[in-house]
């Protein structure tokens, strides 16, 4: 059922990509979608996540306010004439633990003002980050955990 | 094109190439490897974003515009992906952290991820 679904969603996207909503390109589309699916039916087992879509629409929106602060950010600080950095790589204490979950924050982080994941530790743990201020990795730690990890946690439990 | 769709389409064009401006700055003279991944991975996103949209709006056409809206939601699934892959790259290969940089806990958990 879920599978339906989502070859559903695929084959409105593949219209949507390519601009064209006749019967033809939506057909061509379903064959597109089950083939991608079918390449990949052993990496996505059915599972059951729970989705809040407010939780969704929560994340979504903090995400955009983080984006557009982090471009900004770097914009002001590459634009100065002495840039002062204190660069390093903290570890970060790993909340959620299912691979969908940890990808997603991986991806946030990545996207938000002066921070950058660079690994997961083998046993799952910590998330490894680069900040461009490293001075303080205790408050950019709790920061993430109280804004997307929360979120996240809201969203998908 | 009217004036007002066309004013929001400037300052798109404009803000997006400004963005995309200093994303390259950002490349060019911050000092290691990782903390050219933040000016590539952000300031790339968003002006490429921005300029996206400004196509889509200004083609004033549904289809770019919806066109225009999935070459930015690939852009942001797929940025922070290369980011994170080459500076993990760059860490596995022993590539040096700027000397200004304060710490490392990466380095402590390295040895294991490189036997594997």
């Amino acid at each position: 059922m879920t599978r339906l679904l989502v070859l559903l969603v695929f084959t409105l996207i593949w219209a949507a990509v390519t601009g064209s909503f006749a019967p033809l390109n939506l057909g061509f589309g379903l064959v597109l979608s089950a083939l991608a699916l079918f390449l990949i039916r052993e990496n996505v087992q059915p599972s059951r996540i729970a989705v809040r879509p407010l939780g969704v629409l929560a994340l979504t929106l903090l995400f955009f306010k983080e984006l557009a602060l982090s471009a900004f950010k770097v914009a002001v600080l590459v634009s100065r004439p002495k840039m002062d950095l204190k660069p390093g790589i903290f570890a970060f204490p790993l909340r959620v633990d299912r691979d969908f979950e940890i990808t997603l924050l991986a991806n946030l982080i990545t996207l938000t003002p002066g921070t950058l994941s660079v690994d997961v530790s083998d046993d799952r743990r910590f998330l490894y980050v680069h900040a461009l201020d490293c001075a303080d990795p205790q408050a950019t730690i709790r920061d993430i955990a109280d804004g997307f990890e929360a979120k996240i946690l809201e969203a998908f439990r | 094109m009217t004036l007002w769709l066309a004013i929001p389409v400037s300052l798109l064009l404009v803000g997006g190439s400004i963005f995309a401006l200093l994303a390259a700055l950002g490349v060019l003279r911050l000092p290691d490897v990782y903390t050219r991944m933040h000016a590539a991975s952000k300031a790339g996103a968003v002006g490429s974003g921005l300029l996206l949209l400004a196509t889509g709006l200004g083609s004033q056409d549904p289809a770019i515009l919806v066109r225009a809206a999935a070459g930015f939601v690939f852009f942001v699934l797929t940025a922070p992906v290369s980011a994170h892959l080459l500076a993990r790259a760059a860490h596995l290969a022993r590539v040096p952290l700027d000397p200004a940089s304060v710490r490392d806990d990466y380095r402590s958990g390295q040895t294991d991820t490189l036997s594997k």
